[in-house]
């Protein structure tokens, strides 16, 4: 059963006194359980409202969203995704244990069960001696892989990320790629991850999703392809193949070829 | 270091307002200074301003002069800890009804719309218009006492600043809170215990704080308007008027009554210890 169906969904935002904005026209998109797609497209296009229709944030305005094969209602009700935004969201009263824990205690898991979970998580993003931290005392590297360990909590089939590594400097954000195709790869959910960056999106991704706005539609959809091998390290940033697809996702996103090989476009 | 700051500064505080009165009292004219005649300074005789040591010993002097009189401070003691009792017990009606009525707002915006106006209008009510009301009230009651009454007007004052910072610390956290507890699928009242009541925190203990005065003011007065007997409010007025040749005594339940105040926000200030988690904030990732 897919993780995501997207059918022929359009969403209109009414503004007081500024008539209606078309956020989304049209957009139909599959997402397969365990595949990496990436949301990319200029500001406005309505990336974070796709995503938000299919966490149940907001309901489409025609078309429908399909979560494992249920309403997106049901799909949240019944935690089948975890979720992340551009900020790491943390309650600044809870530890980073507690913190981790929050969906756990919400949904009556039993303590020993939530306590070995929870050493899990830490043990899974690296933060096991910050346990019991305060959110204010981490760095924001730190508080982001905090809000990632607690998207994962309840294992979901099915991530839903933000711009998760939006606020995060070059390197932290290079490290926090690696640390989610590890993640992935050992959750084996599937993610719907929205970002700014060619780069960051053509790393991650099994596809990349380009969108265009007013309104917002999907202009392409680009397969990455690794050119032979499907390890994602530090090498693959250096591979052709991916200098190739990130050129694709490019030219998908400008609408005009640019040369092959230029190097790398950062954000 | 950093908490005995304050500390250090009250008493410094306390030095110079004795000091200035005491300098002030030396030097001042002894008609006090008046300009066109309204009294701007007081008069520095030693019954309208006697000098601090004065109020000291009256102290450890007995209250009347009959015998078997107790010494005054005693009875300040007394009637401070009755009045305490009194403003204690309606800090705690205040906080609660304060709090439901926040909880209230919160939840139905036309609760907010329809009762908000009606508390900010409520506290424009002068003490000594509600008193007799009150009492009038009460009266009618079986087993009403008069020392209900004063909790009644305390509390009246006391449940505002409860209310209106309870209401604002309630609705505090940021949408990606709240939609984070909705993607949890958390209903109403989870999200009350689990985000918006920990959030309130900070909000809620400056209103607490805001309740203790108004509870403690509310207690003094309201004892006077009422005519309760026990508390320092009618020691302030009977001492006042019985005293004209002990210029001292007065100022001894005034000393009562701001002893109570300290307590009061003591008190506050060990709670918003205990509650200290609760006031971190986030740093900006
Ligand atoms: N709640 C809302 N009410 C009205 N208009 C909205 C609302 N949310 C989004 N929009 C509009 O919908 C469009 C798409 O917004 P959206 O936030 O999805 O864009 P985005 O692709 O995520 O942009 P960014 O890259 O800047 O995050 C924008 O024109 C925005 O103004
Ligand atoms: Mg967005």
């Amino acid at each position: 059963m897919n993780a995501v169906v997207v059918e022929n969904v359009g969403k209109i935002f009414t503004v007081a006194r500024r008539g209606t904005v078309t956020a989304l026209e049209d957009i139909s998109l599959v997402v397969a359980p365990g595949e990496f797609v990436s949301l990319i497209g200029p500001s406005g296009c309505g990336k974070s409202t796709l995503l938000r229709l299919i966490a149940d944030l907001d309901q489409p305005t025609t078309g429908a969203v399909t979560v494992f094969g249920k309403t997106a209602r049901q799909a949240r009700i019944d935690q089948n995704y975890g979720i992340a935004f551009q900020q790491a969201g943390l309650l600044a009263w809870r530890t980073v244990a507690q913190n981790i824990e929050l969906p756990l205690e919400l949904h009556k898991v039993a303590k020993p069960v939530r306590r070995a979970r929870v050493a899990e998580l830490l043990e899974l993003v690296g933060l096991t001696e910050f346990a019991d931290r305060y959110p204010e005392q981490l760095s924001g590297g730190m508080q982001q892989r905090v809000a990632i360990a607690r998207s994962l909590a309840e294992s979901p089939g099915l991530l839903l990320m933000d711009e998760p590594f939006g606020a995060l400097d070059e390197m932290t954000r290079e490290r926090m790629q690696n640390e989610l195709v590890r993640i992935r790869k050992e959750t084996g959910a599937a993610v719907v991850f929205v970002t700014h960056s060619i780069p960051e999106a053509v790393f991650l991704s099994d596809r990349v999703v380009v969108m265009s706005p007013r309104p917002g539609r999907i202009r392409d959809i680009v397969a990455v392809d690794l050119g032979g091998t499907d390890v994602r390290d530090e090498n693959l940033r250096e591979a052709t193949g991916f200098f190739a697809t990130v050129s694709a996702v490019r030219e998908a996103l400008h609408g005009t070829p640019v040369d092959a090989v230029r190097g790398v476009e950062n954000r | 270091m950093t908490r005995a700051r304050p500390i250090i500064f009250g008493v410094v505080g306390v030095i110079l307002l004795g000091a200035l009165w005491e300098i002030y009292k030396a030097v001042g004219p002894a008609t006090g200074v008046v300009i066109g005649g309204i009294t701007v300074l007081p008069r520095t005789s030693d019954l309208a301003m006697p000098h601090l040591l004065t109020m000291w010993n009256r102290l450890g002097e007995p209250v009347l002069s009959q015998p078997g009189s107790p010494p005054l401070w005693q009875a300040v003691v007394a009637a401070a800890g009755f009045t305490l009792g009194i403003a204690a017990i309606s800090w705690v009606i205040g906080v609660v009804v304060g709090m439901l009525l926040a909880v209230l707002m919160q939840r139905f915006r036309t609760a907010e719309s329809a009762l908000l106006p009606w508390i900010i209008l409520s506290q424009t009510v002068p003490i000594i218009a509600l008193a007799p009301l009150v009492s009038g009230f009460g009266s009618q009651l079986p087993n009403w006492q008069d020392w209900m009454s004063v909790v009644v007007i305390a509390s009246y004052l006391a449940f505002f600043p409860v209310s209106v910072g309870a209401l604002r610390g309630l609705e505090s956290p940021e949408q990606a809170h709240i939609e984070l507890m909705y993607s949890y699928g958390a209903g109403w009242w989870t999200t009350l215990l689990r985000l918006r009541l920990p959030a309130s925190v900070p909000y809620l203990l400056s209103a607490l704080r805001l309740a203790a005065a108004s509870a403690v003011i509310g207690a003094v007065v309201a004892e006077v308007s009422i005519g309760l007997e026990g508390g320092v409010g009618r020691m302030m007025v009977e001492f006042a008027s019985a005293s004209s040749g002990d210029p001292g005594k007065p100022w001894a339940p005034i000393f009562g009554g701001i002893a109570i105040g300290l307590v009061a926000a003591g008190a506050v200030a060990l709670l918003g210890q205990t509650l200290r988690k609760y006031r971190r904030t986030e740093v900006a990732s």
